[in-house]
């Protein structure tokens, strides 16, 4: 663990990631506490430019709601869908890939042309034609996320299985009379985690990008304040309040930003090899 | 005349590496005409003073010291663009990696005409032409075909050819070879240093090969360096130092190869019921091709092979690569399902036997593997490792514990090795695990899978001693599997030779070796480098009695 | 390389027709009557344009019989009405294809053009500044959602600065012919092309020069510096012709993402495409044009995937040749 963390303070980006992330995610827990009041509610006139009145530093929106306060609101829903969609991908991804690996043959072949039937069809469309369907929640949007980004994840895991099943230390393991489910989850899987958890910190990323994408679009769930939401309502006011969209903008970048440094740092620090072969 | 000499050479390594110098004040010199063979185990920075001569050290390593004396220049205060004259014109250079070592992407051709490019020389129709000559000169078959063909349509032995074309395309003085023969099969090997020491002869130019093999040390050299730990602890005439080393790691590596030893009586085979029963057994495999039209391709692995194994005894299966060897190893652990045949173990056939009888009979047959980086899960603890099995079939952890304990002993490890996880060992201590492992379900037949190819010779034939003293004491029945014949005649009874996945000879040791049958086996026999040498030793030691 | 060529057509027909299973499968698991989905949110149309879906799709047979009738019509492109827009949906798709594939095709090559030159040069000049300015670059585009990129640059280029048009497909009314009217599209273009291929720019960078690093260490790569070439000649002839291997399977994979994007960028810039197309039928829940949408759009991915196909065979010769 020591040396996981000596080889991750190595790259000075990842740590400035992990800075940023504490940061958003402190704004997620003191959402409720600092911004008690919903985001939603109108607290003056509209468009109140950034720093103009005490107490509503950010301004307030087309409604006159508090752009702040929604910005606060909005790392809660950004972080939480990133979150969840990622671990319901993975439990997705992970049994799939991890079947077809190691089973090989017909199995491989069908989990396979059904991970690639998922991953051929444009997944930003699904996800739209998903939600369009079904009614926007904020559980429909997660699960709408985690359907279309599991594929990469079972491919992922199918492969380091793959190499993994064929090790001597795997059929040494069969050898020795343990059960196939044994042998998957405590001699292979633990060898596949590192590039999982590397891979695992960047689909946050891009699942906090595809919610906003979503949201901007109107098809988030309508009572959670989000940042693509907000950013989508600002739309039509872009040449008259441009910061309006400006601001959760940022946020997302810094969030995502954030989340892609520390998969790097992640990836340096879970795979030294081939660190020390770029350098 | 001398060529070119290297004085007081010292290589640094980057930080944080296990040493702070990879090679320590190394001084040789290359005469014209000669072999110069460089030896020593893995680490002893015997590639890295190649690679110094070729201005070619990896990113992070740079000389720190000494001199490599070239036609009047020290190459190592040459400029980038002087070295890049020199390379490939004066000094060329073959690896030891002969599938990786060509671009897939370029036809043969192209790729040995681009040494001419590089120099500037020659016009694009007579680079051809060169091209040409100089596939038929290195052995290939139809260079007309060869010179279109892409890499991957060449086998290991003829990929090798091709680059030592390459090399030889503009003359150069000195030919650098770091481990040529090293993955290729022994017949293979055979062909290639035959056609390095023909080039060394019509050409007279200088040798500088890097190899841990003494005996293609004892086939080849003129002279020999012996490197240990980055220094330079023997150098001399290569007959002086093979026959009477004065340093005691040369004695000690010298004394560590197996040499084919055929002479000894084997143990008698005891007649009665055998432990082991193969008949027919055949193996094919169907791998699918991308292609919409195209066939499957079907390999014929094993074919038909069928013998027995007594109680006590040790059966070497030998062939090169691709000889079925292997598979036929994981059929009988049941690893694979052969696709027909009959594998009895005590009687009980366990050929194609599924679920809840394959778990009841698995444990009669255990195996130990080849590469000990591999054969041990790296993120278990010893402990784990070797209780897993014993937990899987029954036993209580404490009386796991205590019998993992027990097995370390055994393999001569300490039992605290218990709490440890595998990169803290050498790889010999890890083979030694792979070996308790494979012990510790009490086995009545255990299958070696080349499980000391992968070691340096000094702790090869540590293990080797180690496998023949537990033969003994527990009286092992053993499938031994090997590419190197010289190590099958130190722990085998009798000898199974394969060629193709066909059993192309089998009987008692002293007669497969003393008195092949076949062509094939005979050949094999042939191909083992230092034969002479040990012939040499022999007759030395009849002089001394 | 004709079989293969082949087994990737025939895949590319059994993907094609499992997304019509998939949309016929989504418009029965819409809560509600699936006529009404077919025709649009419920009770925007009136029930004797029901009643007609109800009999052409024979909704009141059995389930098998329905899939069969709705397949048999996709196939022959028949893609359903659009109730809201008064217009078969293949019609409405057809008009709107064109400025899609412009779209979409350019951003494609601007990405893998200006991804896989920057990668170069960042792999080259490795452990300099350079390389590090390239790669931040290439993070921060990677972290930045594609719509908001598009809404900041039109505010920029278009609303502040004034140099180019920052919505449409051509200037309204103007009636440009010949080359003035390829000008003018061109002109309306560069903005919607370039954000939509900023983020697929980042995407080939990474994996440019994450590749070049790793096929230097090659051993051919150690063949070739022994052969005494040029740096420079060994970077171009050995390492970026392996290194592009593994980016021309990606570009494949990608495709499907920047089609996917589309959808954003034509809402921004209001760029006549499907995406927009699909934008509008959100909002009014027009599902017969979502699901149209999607399956020309997956059938698009799918002829962007074919062309990658041919492009990897064409450059490895063990594809080429043995298959």
């Amino acid at each position: 663990m020591k040396a996981f963390w000596f080889r991750y303070r190595q790259n000075r980006g990842a740590v400035i990631g992990l800075v940023i992330l504490a940061l958003v995610l402190l704004c997620a827990v003191a959402a409720p506490f600092l911004f008690p009041r919903s985001p939603w509610s109108m607290v003056q006139r509209p468009f109140l430019p950034p720093f103009t009145m005490d107490g509503l530093p950010l301004g307030t929106d087309a409604l006159g709601r508090d752009v702040l306060s929604g910005l606060f609101h909005g790392a809660r829903v950004s972080l939480l869908v990133g979150l969840v969609s990622t671990v319901v991908a993975l439990a997705i991804g992970i049994p799939i890939g991890a079947l077809a690996g190691y089973y090989g043959g017909l199995a491989d072949d069908m989990l396979m042309r059904f991970t690639e039937f998922f991953q051929t069809i444009p997944s930003f469309a699904l996800a739209i034609v998903l939600l369009a369907i079904f009614q926007p929640s904020l559980a429909y949007v997660i699960l709408a996320i985690a359907i279309v980004s599991w594929p990469p994840v079972a491919r992922l895991v199918r492969g380091e299985v793959l190499s993994l099943r064929h090790r001597e230390f795997v059929e040494a393991a069969t050898l020795s009379g343990q059960s196939n489910l044994a042998i998957i989850l405590k001699q292979v899987l633990p060898n596949a985690l590192p590039p999982i958890i590397v891979l695992a910190s960047l689909m946050v990323a891009t699942a906090i990008l595809l919610e906003s994408s979503l949201s901007f679009l109107g098809l988030g769930d309508p009572n959670v304040m989000s940042w693509g939401y907000m950013i989508g309502a600002a739309r039509t006011v872009l040449r008259t309040a441009w910061w309006l969209s400006f601001i959760p903008g940022i946020a997302i970048v810094l969030t995502v930003l954030a989340l892609n440094l520390i998969g790097e740092g992640l990836n340096d620090a879970l795979n030294p090899r081939l660190r020390r072969r770029q350098s | 005349m001398t060529l070119l000499s290297v004085d007081d050479l010292s290589i640094a390594l980057p930080k944080g590496a296990d040493r702070e110098l990879a090679v320590k004040d190394v001084s040789f010199t290359l005469e014209k005409g000669e072999i110069l063979c460089i030896v020593g185990e893995s680490g002893s920075g015997k590639s890295m003073s190649a690679n110094a001569l070729m201005g070619l050290l990896p990113e992070g390593v740079r000389s720190a010291g000494g001199t490599i004396m070239f036609g009047g220049r020290n190459l190592l205060d040459l400029s980038e663009t002087e070295m890049l004259s020199l390379r490939g014109c004066e000094i060329s250079m073959i690896f030891q990696e002969p599938l990786s070592a060509l671009n897939p992407l370029m036809r043969i051709g192209d790729q040995i005409a681009e040494v001419f490019e590089a120099h500037d020389l020659l016009t694009p129709r007579t680079r051809r032409a060169r091209a040409l000559e100089l596939l038929q000169e290195v052995g290939l078959p139809d260079p007309e075909t060869t010179i279109r063909a892409y890499p991957f349509q060449l086998s290991g032995g003829q990929r090798q050819r091709v680059v030592i074309a390459m090399a030889l395309a503009l003359e150069p003085q000195i030919l650098v070879a770091d481990e040529p023969t090293t993955a290729l099969d022994v017949t293979t090997q055979a062909q290639i240093l035959d056609l390095i020491e023909e080039l060394r002869r019509k050409r007279g130019m200088a040798v500088l090969f890097i190899t841990h093999d003494f005996g293609v040390v004892a086939d080849i050299a003129d002279r020999v360096i012996v490197m240990q730990s980055g220094e330079v602890v023997e150098a001399g005439v290569a007959d002086t130092v093979l026959l009477t080393p004065t340093h005691p790691y040369t004695r000690a590596l010298l004394d560590a190869i197996p040499g084919l030893a055929f002479t000894g009586t084997p143990r008698a085979a005891t007649e009665g019921k055998p432990i082991l029963s193969v008949r027919d057994l055949s193996m094919t495999f169907r791998t699918r091709t991308s292609g919409f039209f195209a066939k499957p391709r079907v390999v014929r692995a094993v074919k038909d092979v069928s013998f027995d194994l007594q109680k006590g005894e040790t059966i070497g299966i030998v062939g090169e690569s691709g000889s079925g060897k292997s598979t036929l190893g994981r059929c009988l652990a049941r690893l694979l399902t052969p696709e027909k045949g009959v594998v009895k173990i005590g009687g009980q056939d366990i050929s194609h036997i599924k679920g809840r009888a394959l778990h009841a009979h698995r444990r009669r047959i255990q195996m130990v593997f080849q590469d000990p980086f591999s054969s041990l899960n790296p993120r278990a603890r010893i402990g784990t490792i070797l209780t897993d099995g014993l937990i899987a079939y029954g036993s209580d952890k404490a009386s796991a514990r205590a019998r993992a304990a027990e097995l370390l002993t055994l393999v001569d490890l300490d039992p605290s090795a218990m709490e440890r996880y595998p990169h803290e060992f050498s790889g010999g201590q890890r083979q030694r695990v792979g070996i308790a492992r494979a012990l510790a379900l009490e086995p009545e037949v255990i299958i070696a899978d080349e499980a000391v190819s992968a070691l340096d010779v000094s702790i090869q034939a540590q293990v080797l001693d180690l496998l023949a003293d537990l033969k003994d004491r527990l009286n092992l029945s053993m499938i031994f599997i090997t590419h190197d014949l010289r190590v099958a005649s130190q722990v085998c009874d009798r000898i199974i030779v394969m060629q193709r996945g066909e059993m192309v000879e089998f009987g008692p040791l002293v007669q497969v070796l003393g008195d092949p049958q076949t062509v094939y086996t005979q050949s094999l026999l042939d191909a083992i480098p230092g034969k002479a040498h040990e012939k040499a030793l022999a007759a030395q030691k009849e002089a001394a009695l | 390389m004709l079989g293969f060529i082949a087994a990737r057509l025939v895949k590319a027909v059994f993907i094609l027709l499992a997304i019509l299973v998939l949309n016929f499968v989504l418009i029965h698991a819409a809560p509600g009557d699936p006529a009404a989905v077919m025709a649009g949110e419920a009770g925007a149309a009136d029930e004797k344009f029901l009643q007609d879906l109800r009999e052409r799709f024979g909704l009141d047979q059995p389930f098998a019989m329905q899939l069969w009738t709705y397949m048999r019509g996709a196939v022959q492109l028949d893609l359903g009405y659009s109730y809201r827009q008064q217009m078969p949906v293949a019609e409405l798709i057809w008009d709107r294809l064109p400025a899609t594939l412009l779209l979409t095709a350019t951003a494609f090559v601007i990405s893998i053009v200006l991804g896989v030159t920057a990668g170069v040069l960042a792999a080259q000049a490795q452990g300099t500044w350079w390389d590090t300015l390239i790669s931040a670059v290439a993070l921060i585009f990677y972290a930045t959602p594609l719509f908001w990129v598009a809404l900041m640059a039109s505010l920029l280029f278009s609303v502040v600065l004034g140099w180019l048009p920052g919505f449409g497909y051509q200037t309204i009314g103007a009636n440009y012919t010949g080359l003035d009217r390829v000008l003018d599209v061109g002109k309306h273009l560069i903005l919607p092309a370039s954000t939509l291929g900023l983020f697929f720019t980042a995407i080939y960078m990474r994996m440019t020069r994450a590749s070049m690093l790793e096929v230097s260490r090659l051993d051919f790569v150690k063949t070739a510096r022994a052969k005494g070439l040029r740096n420079s000649v060994i970077q171009r002839r050995h390492v970026l012709r392996n290194a592009l291997l593994p980016v021309i399977t990606l570009a494949g994979l990608q495709a499907g993402q920047i089609v996917g994007g589309a959808v954003l960028t034509e809402t921004v810039f209001a760029w006549p495409g499907i995406g927009r197309l699909m934008f509008e039928a959100i909002s009014q829940r027009d599902y017969n044009v979502i699901l149209g949408v999607f399956f020309i759009s997956a059938a698009m991915v799918l002829l962007f995937n074919l062309v990658t196909d041919i492009l990897y065979g064409i450059v490895d010769p063990r594809i080429r040749i043995a298959t």
